[in-house]
């Protein structure tokens, strides 16, 4: 046994290595004073840096990421509280069969979900923009989101609501004051963790949007040229940067949640 | 509110089974259901329609037809391509649960009060940009990549390896990096649950920690196993941009045909028969997976 404790702090250790090496590489060559991306590294630079500023097509690609990442947290956020609050409150039939089909894109080659909207969005004769983005990454962020609100809203004391009922208040009223500031890092951190998928997203995008590109759609569009490669690494670093602070964000505030539950837990007095 | 008490007896009428658990359950839950049911369910029951029908140009003839799945599994280009992705993502999905499980276990069991903080460590890195990951896997494996230059600066190799990049090997390295968290997660969860006590009791009664792994743990953190294998293996098999970026020729997977057939190609309903045939031999495949693990950890028990 100890032999095998010993053992599994080392696999640890390389397992790790193997997790972030690549990613480190990215923000590494994106200082790196040369085109291409080989050791020895070539001197420290901001150049890449300084050329993104100054490139407006990326700059237009950012500007709807942003759109459609917040649309779709905020819609995949409403969408899953709905689910949430149905599964972790009421008991009803049919509620392996309906959460099952809400799930179901963690379960499916993101290529299907992509293609099968496309056929619906053109078959319907609607036109591809960002919004057919905005509603296909909704679809996909819905399960995640309500991964993190379902873990929020379990173990909530259902006695509290129930009392705010008999004192009086209407079912939105109870929601709004007695259920919100209790599960709301929950949503925060919903919030955070579908935009930065969506921020990330790249099949549905790629297939859905028109002419309007969204980061990631944009890099696909740049890994054709070499040459661009360390600038499109000075991107992916700040993206990168961004979605470890979401992240961190979205850590903390569902840490907040926990720590509430635990909190009404203890008897009052 | 000016409901009289709540009846005893089961709601008998409509008023009252609108006000019953059932209904508002129903109600919360049917937005986000409808939402799935609109842009998810119809899609690909719309996807399954096309597949039994023809395209001529722009035109679509929705006559039934089995044409397309007569191509979809009789060329040998797509059974080249649907053997190649359920090799990778077989292979994937295994190598997969097998690095986790001793993460999970790490996790679980030596994580002590920072389980939380192990978890965001190992999730942060599947969260950062998919495109950008697999590109820096080919900066690592390309010819004059980080793994060539390196192993030449140590005197291992002379001549640059060129079996690192493009081929299926590379597409699974990648994937299996792609990967790691969602199968760390579930397994998990399932080791989580585990009732210490059972496994302490086995210590009492004489069991060595093999035979405590495979007669306790392992039995009871089959379901994490099982999840954690459908939820890399079905998505892995649909996957495009890593075979497009380091498959190479030799890596090619069925989604660049999928993705063909929907572009220049313009063959939806062959595209469709794609899709449907993928889909289902990856049901199935993962099905006799799953039946065939539950009934060996039955026989080890």
């Amino acid at each position: 046994m100890s032999g095998r404790l010993r053992l599994l702090p080392v696999f640890v250790a390389a397992y790790l290595l193997f997790l972030y090496a690549p990613i480190l590489l990215i923000p590494i060559f994106s200082f790196n004073n040369a085109a291409s991306t080989t050791f020895p590294l070539a001197g420290f630079t901001w150049k890449w840096y300084v050329t993104l500023a100054g490139n407006t097509v990326m700059l237009d690609a950012a500007r709807n990421s942003l759109i459609v990442g917040v649309s779709v947290s905020i819609l995949a956020t409403l969408f899953g509280i709905c689910a949430a609050r149905a599964i972790t409150r009421y008991d009803f039939r049919g509620k392996r069969l309906t959460s099952g089909l809400i799930m179901a894109p963690l379960f499916l080659p993101e290529i299907i979900v992509a293609i099968s909207l496309l056929m619906i969005v053109l078959a319907m004769g609607a036109e591809l923009s960002l919004l057919t983005v905005i509603l296909g990454q909704t679809v996909f962020c819905i399960p995640y989101s309500m991964a993190v609100l379902v873990s929020g809203f379990e173990g909530f004391d259902r006695s509290l609501e129930e009392a705010s009922q008999d004192l009086g208040e209407t079912a939105f009223g109870t929601f709004r004051r007695v259920t919100l500031p209790v599960v709301a890092p929950a949503i925060l951190s919903s919030l955070l963790v579908a935009f930065t998928i969506s921020l990330d997203e790249f099949i549905l995008a790629f297939f859905l949007t028109g002419t309007q590109q969204t980061l990631p759609v944009y890099i696909w569009g740049q890994l054709r040229f070499a040459a661009k490669l360390p600038s499109v690494l000075a991107l992916g670093s700040l993206m990168l940067l961004a979605s470890v602070f979401l992240l961190t964000l979205a850590e903390i505030f569902r840490r907040r949640a926990e720590n509430r539950k635990i909190l009404q837990e203890v008897p009052h007095g | 509110m000016t409901a009289a008490a709540e009846p005893s007896f089961p709601p008998a009428t409509a008023r009252q089974w609108r006000r019953s658990e059932e209904a508002r359950g129903l109600a919360l839950i049917s937005p986000t259901f409808l939402y799935a049911l609109a842009l998810l369910f119809l899609p690909v029951l719309i996807v399954f329609l096309y597949s039994f029908w023809t395209q001529d140009y722009l035109t679509i003839d929705r006559t039934f037809t089995l044409k397309n799945y007569r191509q979809a599994l009789g060329e040998p280009i797509y059974q080249d391509l649907l053997a190649r992705s359920l090799y990778i993502s077989l292979t994937v999905s295994v190598i997969t649960v097998v690095l986790s499980y001793p993460i999970a276990w790490f996790i679980s069991f030596h994580g002590g009060l920072n389980k939380n903080f192990w978890l965001f460590v190992i999730t942060i890195p599947c969260w950062t940009s998919y495109l950008l990951r697999v590109m820096s896997w080919k900066v690592i494996l390309g010819y004059q990549g980080v793994m060539n230059t390196g192993l030449m600066k140590l005197g291992i190799i002379e001549q640059p390896l060129t079996s690192l990049l493009y081929n299926a090997n590379a597409v699974i390295i990648t994937l299996v990096h792609s990967w790691a968290a969602f199968a760390i997660l579930p397994i998990f969860i399932s080791l989580e649950k585990i009732d210490r006590s059972l496994i302490e009791a086995a210590a009492d009664l004489g069991d060595g920690p093999i035979r405590r792994f495979f007669r306790i743990v392992l039995p009871l953190s089959m379901p994490g196993v099982i999840s954690a294998f459908l939820i890399v293996m079905i998505p892995t098999v649909g996957d495009y941009v890593t075979p497009q970026l380091v498959g190479g020729k030799e890596g090619v997977m069925i989604a660049s045909a999928i993705q063909a057939s929907f572009g220049k190609a313009a063959n939806w309903p062959l595209g469709a028969a794609l899709s449907v045939t993928t889909m289902v031999i990856v049901t199935l495949l993962a099905g006799a997976i799953v039946l065939g693990l539950r009934l060996i950890v039955r026989g080890i028990r």
